[in-house]
């Protein structure tokens, strides 16, 4: 027993000490403590292209352009740019930026990023794909020729991180290494130019950063944070117990249901914004005979009219009301309002109107329905499995005979997917296009057969005119003409039903207003350090 | 002893081998982790050339002598997800659901052992009829639901205590403990309470049905015969007795005390193995998945073993044959 | 454990019975046996009894006897959807414990929910009791490599976590088998992912049970006049070992049923179209701090009512059947 009582008051005078000590430290610090549902892939600029992992690249690493909270563009690693001809573009590069380490920033590093950024193993490369060639003009001065006309290379440039050659260099990390072979540096230290800087990284327990004191902006930031703890909280619940008990600053997403409950608490604030990605649910329009009907020879969704009729069964606006609680735009374009391209005119959806459906189903000679199953992730968006719960009975009502095959989001993006061979007659999948143009969705989505389109055109919807437009989009150059070909690309894809566009789901960041004084949102959904301030 | 010893090794590594080759197979199906690895906007040639370097197209056998050869070595390749060595990952994660397993079992032993020696020797008293039900509705529910209704009741209402993660922590070298702060410790009751639940319920109804057992067999009559004391009758020979096979049943309830923790820690937002594991087949993070079956099934054969040889030890009638009769 | 379950009904019969004065006798030797003897003594066990007896009845009786016909998905409205019980304020008397985020009674629901763990649970548990019994029987009654091969296979089997089993079988079926077949297949998956992870209990005791009757005059003598071991397993060491299974059975069919409901808070079991008791619990806990309480609240008693009484009456029936604690 005295041995025990030995050892209880060690351990409690040994914690005593650490506790106070720590309290010292923390007590005149600013520190923003924030929490998300998993956390970053790797901290290698190059490597990963994923929302969160984006978010945290730029608090750390610059570009040459920044995207700032409401998409438009600011020069960062650029002072200015100009068009020299139709492919070539001018950068001006800015002068006395050191990176973390100490070392200037000079053309040479954005060369070798590029040289870097589009190695087929890098993940980012897509970004920087219609590039051909960084050139060097002298120290701050670099050239950028395109293998075409380009549109929306300036759109694409806040995708582009400039990474120290001589940091690199030295600790041999050119090659983008994942997976296999040996680890990769970069994606566990990091040395940018960035307005943060990494002190510790605990994987899937605590990313910490702090404010980069030589960085060329700083004092004009906006931020007044003196350290940043970013931690995942996996499990939705916990997340907003954290959050209600004042142990984190700020998390996101908020489950929508909690969204009224932490308003009412006296120090919590939810900030909602609409999101960029639309959610949307697709039809195999390419098979012969539906997977779900064999031995039948038919494929009801190449008739127009079954894919109008799903469209007109399905009420948006219960499903925002209801299972959105609000928190949602429903939509009848695939691009959210603030992508290059979107047109207002056509954001109508599809009217809500079982009899018409009945109707469309009983023309088509499906009267009695058929059998489909519902493919759809159950944790990768917004209430992603509630949805297809909710769309069930309304396709039930016109006579579909519809089952649920909900899952976790690797096994259903492989189902969906090429892997699988786009094995799936009815699913629902979420996009947000990388670039914030519509030509992204165009080749991605509505378009099918070429290399570089349809990788997730996972119905395989094919309309050769849609296809020669989104041709002519990718190299034309007077913003106007461009806008006409989308908006009769999309009028096209409208009218085929080729998806059923469903909405927008809305942002929702919980935020303790008595730690916090300001924080903006980006429709992006992701934290730009920039933009906290702490009381 | 010695060829004791060595049969029972080499069905160890049998055992080894053979959770390696199913676990290894098993991960084949969980999806494809390419997709996981690659952003929205990679090419299918990206994909492919992946799938090329992570050597998914070679053959099943090849990749399974790979996996044993490199295992063998303790090298487990790298995560999928993190892309950082497995066994770097488990080193850091093994620490955080070795203390809060190790919480929950003393939590277990120190609350079910009494319990169960009370509900024991006071087998019709009302008390014991109360812990009996009262701790059959503990384990009525689902781990997840213990879990968050802590976190509401403690974390939220009263504000007691963290709802999540580890609290302060401090490094040892590699090892990252918690059980030098008072944060450290207030963040581990609410998930140690939750994955001991289970196992103090067990271990109680195991206690009360070994003393049961014992308090009806001829010595102990005797012992009373003999005019020894109740106390000394209870707690020198009785209690005595059932601690072989109790100690038996909590070697062998560690492991599952492990598998449990998947729960407690995704509750909890709890560093360790549990989330980990998760995780990894969320990401079909196929390196990690397989090492940690590896790692549970070395665990387990570990601990059947100790409990073999400790059998061999206690129990001279094995020495002719084991298993047959006993308990 | 060893030697308990000798009742005198397990006994073989007089062979002139007739099949209904079979079923009288082995009743009236029912009524007389020890088993109802404690059972009469023992309020909390007959009100166990008449629980889960009502629950059962409640879940598959439920699609003639429940308010509202679940199952049917085109009868749910959005509109219903989160309404608190008939008695508090914006309530609906039509849904007596309000409704759930799909617009789904919960009482319903939960009838229906029941149905679904009790079959999960039922059917995991006999293919468990069905496959430890056998392999238990032949491990302990030829002994040998044959028992070492089987106890190796259950140690190897106790290394996985019957989580961990449950998603990796979901994971094959999910992508080995052509697509739709993967969910119809739901249930089989689920029942042997459960009942993988419960036949090693079963398994060990009978092999022990087995290897104490094996020695026993009356085997001996059996197989000293030549009859067939098979047939000697079968009539004579199956019956005595009857008693710890179904104690095993009781106890491991609530360890089913939660097993099902973690499962589902994985994101691993029955589609939530057609919900289970824990894959209602399993969305219901997501809107636990959200103020709509009814959806997790209810289920969960419902689970707890049902798993106490299985497992109070499986107490009950170990201490009953073990001739020792009388």
């Amino acid at each position: 027993m005295r041995y025990r009582l030995g050892l209880v008051a060690a351990v409690a005078a040994v914690a005593a000490l650490t506790l106070s000590s720590a309290q010292d430290a923390q007590a005149q610090d600013k520190v923003f403590r924030y929490a998300t549902t998993g956390d970053v892939l790797g901290l290698d600029p190059h490597s990963n292209n994923e929302g969160p992992t984006n978010t945290m690249k730029g608090n750390i690493y610059g570009m040459l352009i920044h995207r700032k909270p409401d998409l438009s563009l600011e020069p960062d690693l650029a002072v200015s740019w100009e068009n020299v001809d139709e492919v070539t573009w001018r950068f001006a590069l800015r002068e006395g930026v050191t990176f973390h380490n100490g070392n200037p920033f000079t053309a040479d590093d954005v060369v070798y990023s590029f040289q870097r950024q589009s190695q087929e193993t890098s993940d980012m490369s897509f970004a920087i794909a219609t590039i051909e060639e960084v050139r060097k003009v002298d120290d701050y001065t670099v050239e950028i020729v395109t293998n075409g006309p380009d549109p929306i290379l300036l759109l694409n440039m806040p995708n582009f991180y400039i990474m120290d050659q001589e940091w690199v260099e030295e600790n041999n990390a050119f090659e983008v290494v994942r997976g296999a072979g040996q680890t990769n540096f970069p994606n566990l230290n990091a040395n940018g130019t960035g307005p943060f800087r990494v002190v510790e990284w605990v994987q899937d327990n605590r990313l910490v950063l702090e404010p980069f004191e030589d960085h060329w902006n700083a004092g004009n930031l906006m931020t007044n944070i003196d350290r940043a703890v970013l931690t995942p909280i996996p499990n939705d619940a916990t997340r907003v117990a954290a959050l209600l008990s004042g142990e984190i600053d700020m998390m996101y997403p908020v489950p929508l249901q909690d969204v009224p409950r932490l308003q009412n608490e006296a120090n919590v604030d939810v900030l909602e914004g609409p999101e960029l990605r639309t959610i949307f649910l697709g039809f195999d329009q390419w098979r012969d005979e539906l997977l779900d009907m064999p031995g039948t020879g038919q494929n009801p969704f190449k008739d127009q009219r079954v894919r109008a009729a799903f469209a007109h069964a399905i009420d948006l606006q219960a499903i925002q009301r209801v299972v959105m609680r609000g928190a949602s735009t429903p939509t009848g374009l695939m691009v959210a309002p603030g992508i290059n391209g979107f047109v207002e005119d056509l954001n109508t959806p599809y009217e809500y109107n079982p009899e018409k459906s009945r109707e469309l189903l009983a023309e088509a000679g499906y009267g009695d329905g058929f059998p489909v199953t519902l493919d759809c992730p159950n944790d990768r968006y917004v209430n992603d499995e509630p949805i297809c719960n909710a769309v069930i009975p309304m396709l039930e009502r016109v006579g579909i005979d519809v089952s649920l095959n909900a899952q976790t989001k690797s096994l259903h993006f492989n189902k969906i997917g090429r892997a699988e061979g786009n094995n799936t007659s009815f699913f629902m999948l979420g996009w947000t296009p990388g670039s914030y143009d519509s030509l992204n969705p165009l080749m991605q989505l509505m378009t099918t057969g070429a290399p570089g389109h349809g990788d997730w055109n996972s119905g395989r919807y094919d309309n050769p005119q849609v296809m020669a437009l989104a041709e002519q989009i990718k190299t034309e150059m007077d913003p106007e003409a461009r806008q006409a070909m989308i908006t009769e690309a999309f009028q096209i894809h409208q009218d085929d039903v080729g998806h059923i566009p469903l909405h927008q789901q809305a942002l929702a960041w919980g935020v303790r207003t008595d730690t916090v004084a300001e924080i903006i949102q980006r429709p992006f959904n992701d934290v730009d350090l920039r933009y906290v301030v702490m009381q | 002893m010695f060829a004791f010893v060595i049969q029972r090794l080499f069905q160890a590594i049998l055992v080894m081998l053979v959770v390696a080759f199913v676990s290894f197979s098993l991960f084949q199906f969980v999806g494809d982790p390419v997709n996981n690895m690659v952003g929205q906007d990679a090419t299918e040639e990206q994909r492919e050339a992946l799938r090329e370097r992570l050597g998914l197209n070679d053959s099943i056998p090849v990749q399974f002598m790979n996996f044993v050869g490199n295992a063998a070595q303790f090298q487990f390749g790298l995560s999928y997800r993190l892309g950082v060595p497995v066994e770097d990952i488990i080193a850091q994660r093994l620490p955080a659901t070795i203390e809060l397993v190790l919480v929950s079992a003393i939590i277990a032993l120190a609350v079910g052992v009494p319990m169960g020696v009370y509900t024991g020797l006071n087998r019709n008293s009302p008390i014991s009829k109360l812990f009996l039900t009262v701790s059959l509705i503990g384990i009525s529910l689902p781990t997840f639901l213990i879990g968050i209704l802590l976190i509401l009741i403690f974390g939220v209402w009263l504000s007691w205590l963290p709802t999540f993660g580890r609290g302060g922590t401090i490094d040892f070298g590699w090892w990252e403990t918690s059980f030098l702060t008072v944060q450290g410790w207030r963040s581990l009751i609410l998930p140690s309470i939750t994955l001991a639940l289970f196992q103090l319920t067990l271990i109680m109804r195991l206690v009360r049905a070994e003393m049961l057992e014992v308090l009806r067999t001829d010595y102990v009559k005797f012992a009373r015969a003999r005019g020894l004391s109740n106390r000394a009758i209870n707690f020198g020979h009785a209690l005595k007795n059932t601690l072989v096979p109790v100690i038996t049943i909590i070697g062998l309830q560690i492991g599952s005390l492990l598998a449990f923790s998947i729960i407690t820690e995704t509750v909890f937002a709890w560093p360790g193995m549990g989330l980990l594991i998760i995780q990894a087949i969320q990401f079909a993070d196929i390196p990690v998945m397989s090492s940690y079956l590896v790692l549970i099934a070395l665990f387990f054969v570990i601990i059947n073993l100790i409990v073999d040889l400790l059998y061999y030890v206690v129990d001279p009638r094995l020495r002719v044959e084991r298993g047959g009769g006993g308990h | 454990m060893a030697e308990m379950a000798r009742e005198p009904s397990q006994q073989p019969t007089a062979p002139e019975l007739t099949l209904v004065g079979k079923v009288v006798d082995g009743w009236s030797r029912f009524l007389d046996s020890d088993v109802f003897y404690s059972f009469k003594r023992s309020p909390l066990i007959i009100v166990a009894f008449a629980v889960t007896v009502l629950l059962i009845l409640g879940a598959f009786l439920a699609p003639w006897i429940a308010p509202h016909d679940t199952t049917n998905m085109a009868s749910l409205n959005l509109m219903d959807a989160f309404k608190p019980p008939a008695w508090s304020v914006g309530g609906d008397g039509s849904f007596l414990l309000g409704t759930d985020d799909q617009g789904r009674d919960m009482l319903s629901g939960i009838m229906f929910g029941m149905q679904a763990s009790l079959v999960i649970g039922f059917a995991s548990v006999a293919l468990a009791a069905i496959v430890g019994t056998i392999l238990g029987l032949i491990s302990g009654y030829v002994g040998g490599r044959v028992d070492s091969v089987i106890m190796r296979v259950a140690d190897v089997q106790l290394t996985f976590p019957a989580i961990l089993i449950a998603l990796l079988i979901d994971g094959i079926v999910g992508s080995v088998l052509p697509r739709n077949t993967a969910e119809e297949l739901t249930y089989p998956v689920l029942i042997l992912a459960i009942a993988s992870s419960l036949w090693v209990n079963f398994a060990r005791t009978v092999r022990g049970s087995t290897l104490v009757e094996k020695n026993r005059e009356y085997v001996q003598a059996a197989k000293v006049i030549g009859i067939h071991p098979t047939l000697i397993m079968v009539r004579h060491v199956l019956p005595n070992v009857m008693g710890p299974v179904l104690v095993i059975a009781t106890l491991s069919l609530a360890l089913a049923i939660l097993t099902e409901a973690t499962l589902s808070f994985l994101g691993v079991g029955i589609p939530s179209s057609e919900p289970s008791l824990g894959t209602l619990i399993r969305i219901g806990q997501e809107y636990l701090f959200s103020g709509e309480w009814w959806m997790t609240i209810f289920p969960g008693i419902a689970l707890v009512i049902l798993v106490l009484a299985v497992n109070l009456l499986g107490d009950w029936l170990r201490d009953a059947l073990n001739p020792k604690l009388r």
